[in-house]
């Protein structure tokens, strides 16, 4: 079954026109497809995470340097409930969401307006190429120097790593708008406003979502070395210091913690994009 | 019908466009040269008179259907509307595009809506007018769907009633049909022709389907290979196209069918030739996509 909800359509359609014992035979099959799904979903997490498990104890490695997963959570719980972990996080998602909201108030409305203004989007393209291919962390000394080792400069290079995806497919956005639209809405006698507002905003909503969620993965990242270049806090700093001090376990715990901050952060945006583009054509699979 | 002032809607009078046609990749020859796409071209429609336009692809029918819409402005001749002058976009025409050009993330029927809102009719009224006109082309029930939930023949009916629904005069349609399947595609044709007696609408309605053409059209201009010239108009001799009987077996409709072809026959090849010629010089550059410009 490619698509859930297609496939419950069906199933409820198909249930209205089906004798009883056919219509349970169909639910219990609806209800095996959900097993099987999940069981995708699961089993190879599960594979690696019991290898997680096994390797250390069965000696396959060595487990000072690998502690099994039951270890490594034992002490994420600890450090959960001493308030610890909770500290960094706290700053990490301060800096990090800090940066991408800023980027979002400036890098989407500048990429409409550079998307809109052909001429804009030729003279300012070279240099936002050039920006873009600087592998960021490249500049982290730079940002340092400029702006110290305080909140400022971590918050200035996240900002700096989620502009850039963003504005380019908010320009891409703009510029790609289907012709045949704008053409049909100018025939209905819309202003360039109206044209704006009404046609080439909601046409672009999906590829400025790509940038937004390249720029939350990038946000991240960046988040994270910087925090391990020059901190004394947030969940880098932690990873980083608790390897020099040797406690492995919490340093996997950390890690983990920046796993499940990764992963809950890309959920929302997709739970979001979802809600927004739910118009588009959900068939891939 | 008498052929006063009065009596005509759309006015097409010595009509010259030409483009000039950037090439990317020419680097010898100069990278702009004109093309005329169409010429000397003289049309007048009368109210409510379905009028359909015939010719070879790339003869500047749709070039000429963006004129009467006043998305381009003609190089040399006018184009007039009520004896006016045609200066823009405007309600008084409504467009249906081969390709539907429905917005993807509204509903049918906030695509229906979207002409009365650009019309400035208040809401409830937009909402009551919208459904009346999905209804009248078939497709209650479906208001809530999304263009992508649709069938393409679905998408076209939608799209027609989006330019019904705002009330222009004159109904532009650029190949509505090509792109749906035959038997799509006779059903539609048929719901127009009752749509057309229904709404009392004058219709331009541009095609490369002889058939098409002689089963709608009240008159057929017949339309030359590049640069587009009206060669003929044809007056289509029926009465009721709406009747039960099939049309196309009738003696009549076969002979004016093949009087078309007759006069196509030498433009299609011509057509053609130009076509490889063309795209033989042209090898590896880009060809203008055929839609609008970004000129907002």
């Amino acid at each position: 079954m490619a698509n859930p909800s297609t496939g419950e359509a069906l199933v409820r359609l198909e249930g209205g026109r089906r004798s009883s014992p056919a219509r349970a035979r169909s639910l219990l099959g609806w209800g095996l497809g959900r097993i099987h799904r999940i069981f995708k979903a699961v089993i190879v997490l599960a594979a690696f995470l019991a290898l997680w498990e096994a390797a250390p104890r069965l000696g396959w490695t060595n487990a000072t340097f690998l502690p099994p997963l039951t270890e490594v959570l034992k002490t994420w719980w600890r450090l959960l409930l001493s308030g610890e972990l909770a500290e960094h996080t706290q700053v990490s998602l301060a800096r990090s969401l800090g940066g991408f909201l800023l980027a979002l108030l400036v890098s989407i409305p500048l990429g409409l307006a550079i998307g809109w203004w052909k001429t804009a989007a030729q003279y300012l393209n070279p240099l936002l190429e050039l920006f873009r291919n600087t592998a960021v962390l490249a500049l982290l000394p730079v940002f340092i120097m400029l702006l110290g080792l305080g909140e400022t400069s971590k918050i200035a290079i996240i900002f700096y790593a989620c502009v850039f995806p963003l504005l380019l497919n908010t320009i891409s956005g703009v510029r790609n708008v289907d012709p045949l639209l704008i053409k049909s809405a100018r025939s209905m006698g819309l202003t360039s406003v109206g044209l704006f507002q009404k046609v080439v905003l909601p046409a672009s909503v999906p590829t400025i979502f790509v940038g937004i969620r390249q720029a939350g993965a990038a946000s991240i990242l960046v988040l994270i070395a910087a925090e391990m270049a020059g901190a004394k806090s947030g969940l880098g700093y932690f990873v980083q210091y608790t390897q020099f001090s040797f406690q492995i376990s919490e340093m996997y715990a950390g890690i983990l913690t920046i796993s499940i901050f990764g992963v809950l952060l890309n959920y929302a945006l997709v739970t979001l994009e979802r809600r927004l583009t739910s118009w588009k054509q959900t068939q891939s699979e | 019908m008498s052929s006063t002032a009065l009596s005509i809607k759309i006015s097409i009078q010595d009509v010259n466009k030409s483009f000039r046609i950037k090439r990317n990749t020419d680097q010898s020859r100069d990278s702009s040269e004109p093309v005329i796409a169409l010429q000397n071209i003289n049309l007048d429609i009368h109210p409510g008179e379905f009028m359909v336009i015939v010719g070879p692809s790339g003869c500047g029918k749709s070039t000429l259907l963006d004129l009467v819409a006043g998305l381009t402005k003609p190089s040399s001749g006018q184009v007039l509307l009520d004896g006016r002058p045609i200066t823009g976009p405007d309600l008084d025409r409504g467009i249906v595009f081969q390709q539907y050009a429905l917005f993807p993330w509204k509903t049918a029927l906030a695509n229906v809506e979207f002409g009365l809102e650009a019309k400035g009719v208040p809401r409830k009224e937009r909402r009551k007018l919208a459904l009346e006109y999905i209804q009248l082309v078939g497709l209650a029930g479906f208001e809530h769907r999304y263009p992508h939930e649709l069938s393409g023949g679905m998408k076209q009916r939608i799209a027609i009633a989006r330019s019904l629904a705002y009330d222009p005069d004159v109904l532009l349609m650029d190949e509505p049909f090509a792109a749906l399947d035959a038997q799509t595609r006779e059903t539609l044709q048929s719901e127009l022709l009752r749509i057309w007696e229904a709404t009392g609408k004058t219709i331009l309605f541009i095609t490369h389907g002889i058939e098409e053409a002689v089963y709608l059209g009240q008159r057929v201009a017949v339309m030359t290979s590049r640069p587009g010239r009206i060669k003929e108009v044809i007056a289509v001799p029926f009465e009721s196209r709406t009747s039960e009987e099939d049309l196309r077996a009738h003696p009549d409709f076969v002979r004016v069918r093949h009087q078309i072809w007759d006069l196509l026959k030498d433009e299609v090849q011509r057509a053609q030739e130009q076509e490889k010629s063309r795209s033989l010089t042209a090898a590896g550059s880009k060809i203008p996509v055929k839609g609008a410009g970004f000129n907002g």
